[in-house]
C-alpha cells in the first residue's frame, strides 16, 4: 500500500529557523528517509513554498481565483498533483481544465524542493 | 527541537499578533509589552508540563490580559474600580473563540501595531528601531549592534520614541478601507527602509546586519499573509527576497564590494529567487503595477540571467520606463541610465543623467555612475572629479574602497609607460 505523509507546522515558526537549524531538521529526517529510498520504497517528496506564494481556485459554474492558500475548514485534503508549468497563468489554466464542471477547491502552490523518489515504475 | 527551544519559537512567532491584540485592549504600548512578557513567563512555566496549547496566540492574549487586569485589581484595593474600558475586556472561553475566528480583528491588530511604530513624528531610524523592538522582539542589545551604536544610546532612542507615541493620539477604531490602504503603504515603506538599513551594510558588520534583512522579510511575509490580495505587498516581499538572494555574492572575502556584473551568480540563493519569481507572477496577474512590483520585476530579470552577459537590458530598460511613469524620481532615472548605457552606450546614458546633477548632487551613486560613464568615454579628468565627489559621500568603508579602485586605475592609466 502506498501512503502519503503530509507535513503540517506553524509557518512563522519554521521560517524563523536559521539555515543551520533548518538543515539540521532535514538531516535528521534524512536518516529515516534515506533507508526507504535505498530500499526503493520512497516515492516523490516535496517541500512547498510559503503559503504567501499560493493562489486558490474555487471551482463551480464560475471558477474564482483567490490570492492565498486554501483556508476552508469544511473541505478536506483529498489529493494532489505535481506538474511543471512555464508560468503561474499556465498552472491556473490547467487547474481550471482539471476541475472543470466540478465543485471543490484546487490550491496552486510552487514547490521549494522536489525529490523524485525511488519507487519502481 | 529539544528542551524548551520550541517555546521560544512559538512565542517569537505569536508575538506580533499577541502584542497587537494586547495593545488594542490596553491602548498603551508599555502595558501591552509587559503583559506579553508576563504571559511568556507563564508559558515557560506551563507549556513544558502541559504541552503547547492548540492556539498559542489566543492563549497568550488571554493570559496576558488576565494577568494585567489581576495586577490592576490587586494594586487598587482601596481605589476606585478600574476604568470601564479595562474591565470590558475580561476574558473567558468565548473571547478565545472570538480571537480565533475573527481574522479581520487580528489583521487590524497587527497592522495597527506596525503602524504605531511608523508614527510620522518619528525619524525613520527610530521607526525601524521601534518595530524591531516591539514587533520582532529583538533585544535592545541586538538592535544597537545592528545599528552600530552603543546599547545605552539605543535604549534612550527607543524610550524616547515610545514616549512620543504615548503622547500622540493613536487611532484604535477599526480603520476604513482608505485608512487601511494608507497604513499599509506606510508600513510597507518602513519595512523597505529596515531592509535597506541591513542591505547597505559594509564588510565586517555584514553578518550582523543581515539580521535586519531577515527581519524585514519576516515582516513582509507577515503583512502579505494578512493582506493576501495586495499586489504591492507581493511586490515588496518579492523585491526583498530577490535582493537578499544576492547577499552571498555582494562582498568578497576581504569585505570589498563586488559589482552585480562581477558577482558569482552560482552562490546566489536560488530558493529565495524562486519564491521571489513566484510572487512577481502572482502580483502581475492583478495588472496594477506599483513601484515595489516593478523593482521586483527588474531584480527578477537580473536573477534570471545565468551570466551577467545574458542580462536582458531591453526588458530592464522597458520596466524602468514604466517605473519612471508610476513613480518619477531622479534615482529611478539614474538607475535607468545604467540600462541605457548597456543598450545605447555611455554617451546616451550621460545625456540622460545630465539634468540630475542638481537634484542628486549629494547622492553617492550619482557621482559613481557619472565617473564610470565619463571614464568609458575617455574623459578621465572629469571622471576623476566625479569619483572624488563620490568618495566624499560614501556611507561605508567598502563604498569608499570601491571608488578608490577606480581612482587608482585612472592614476595608473595617466602614468606614461
Amino acid at each position: 500500500m502506498l501512503y502519503a505523509i503530509l507535513c503540517y507546522h506553524d509557518e512563522d515558526v519554521v521560517s524563523g529557523w536559521t539555515k543551520a537549524e533548518d538543515d539540521a531538521v532535514l538531516a535528521k529526517r534524512r536518516l529515516v528517509t534515506d533507508k526507504l529510498a535505498a530500499a526503493g520504497r520512497h516515492g516523490p517528496a516535496a517541500r512547498l513554498m510559503p503559503t504567501t506564494t499560493a493562489v486558490t481556485l474555487r471551482m463551480g459554474a464560475e471558477p474564482v481565483v483567490l490570492d492565498g492558500p486554501f483556508t476552508e475548514t469544511k473541505e478536506q485534503l483529498l489529493g494532489f498533483y505535481v506538474m511543471e508549468f512555464a508560468s503561474l497563468d499556465e498552472a491556473i489554466a490547467t487547474a481550471r481544465e482539471i476541475g472543470r464542471d466540478e465543485t471543490g477547491t484546487l490550491e496552486i502552490r510552487p514547490l521549494r524542493l522536489f525529490v523524485p523518489g525511488t519507487l519502481p515504475t | 527541537m529539544t528542551g524548551t527551544a520550541w517555546i521560544g519559537e512559538l512565542l517569537q512567532a505569536a508575538r506580533p499578533q499577541v502584542v497587537g491584540a494586547l495593545l488594542r485592549s490596553f491602548r498603551d504600548l508599555d502595558q501591552a509589552e509587559e503583559a506579553f512578557q508576563e504571559a511568556s513567563l507563564r508559558a515557560l512555566k506551563h507549556w513544558p508540563l502541559n504541552g503547547p496549547p492548540r492556539d498559542a496566540a489566543a492563549w497568550l492574549i488571554m493570559v496576558g490580559r488576565n494577568a494585567t487586569i489581576d495586577g490592576v485589581r490587586r494594586g487598587s484595593k482601596l481605589q476606585p474600580l478600574p476604568a470601564e474600558e479595562v474591565i470590558s475586556d475580561l476574558d473567558d472561553a468565548e473571547t478565545i473563540l472570538a480571537e480565533h475566528l475573527d481574522g479581520s480583528a487580528y489583521r487590524d491588530d497587527v497592522l495597527r501595531l506596525l503602524f504605531t511604530c511608523c508614527h510620522p513624528d518619528l525619524p525613520a531610524t527610530q521607526q525601524i528601531a521601534l518595530a524591531l523592538r516591539i514587533v520582532s522582539g529583538l533585544s535592545v542589545k541586538e538592535i544597537a549592534r545592528a545599528f552600530l551604536v552603543g546599547e545605552a544610546a539605543m535604549e534612550q532612542r527607543i524610550t524616547r520614541a515610545k514616549r512620543r507615541i504615548a503622547d500622540a493620539q493613536l487611532p484604535f477604531e477599526a480603520p476604513g478601507a482608505v485608512e487601511r490602504a494608507d497604513r499599509l503603504g506606510t508600513v510597507a515603506a518602513m519595512i523597505y527602509l529596515l531592509f535597506n538599513e541591513g542591505y547597505s551594510a559594509s564588510g565586517g558588520t555584514a553578518h550582523i546586519r543581515a539580521t535586519l534583512c531577515d527581519e524585514a522579510i519576516r515582516l513582509a511575509r507577515l503583512l502579505l499573509r494578512l493582506f493576501p490580495a495586495e499586489p504591492e505587498i507581493m511586490g515588496l516581499t518579492a523585491l526583498l527576497l530577490l535582493q537578499h538572494a544576492r547577499t552571498p555574492g555582494r562582498l568578497d572575502d576581504a569585505g570589498a564590494i563586488v559589482l552585480l556584473e562581477e558577482q558569482d551568480r552560482a552562490i546566489w540563493d536560488r530558493e529565495m529567487i524562486a519564491e521571489g519569481h513566484a510572487l512577481v507572477q502572482k502580483a502581475l496577474r492583478h495588472r496594477r503595477p506599483g513601484p515595489y512590483q516593478l523593482q521586483a520585476a527588474i531584480a527578477g530579470v537580473h536573477a534570471h540571467a545565468i551570466r551577467a552577459a545574458d542580462t536582458d537590458w531591453v526588458e530592464i530598460d522597458r520596466i524602468y520606463a514604466v517605473l519612471e511613469r508610476v513613480q518619477p524620481s531622479p534615482v529611478v532615472t539614474l538607475n535607468r541610465a545604467v540600462a541605457v548605457a548597456k543598450l545605447r552606450g555611455p554617451a546616451a546614458a550621460l545625456d540622460m543623467i545630465e539634468s540630475l546633477a542638481v537634484p542628486l548632487a549629494g547622492y553617492f551613486h550619482f557621482h559613481g555612475v557619472s565617473g564610470a560613464l565619463l571614464r568609458q568615454l575617455g574623459r578621465d579628468g572629469e571622471a576623476r572629479a566625479a569619483f572624488g565627489r563620490a568618495i566624499a559621500l560614501a556611507h561605508t568603508p567598502a563604498e569608499a574602497a570601491h571608488i578608490r579602485q577606480h581612482l587608482d586605475v585612472l592614476a595608473r592609466d595617466a602614468q606614461p609607460s
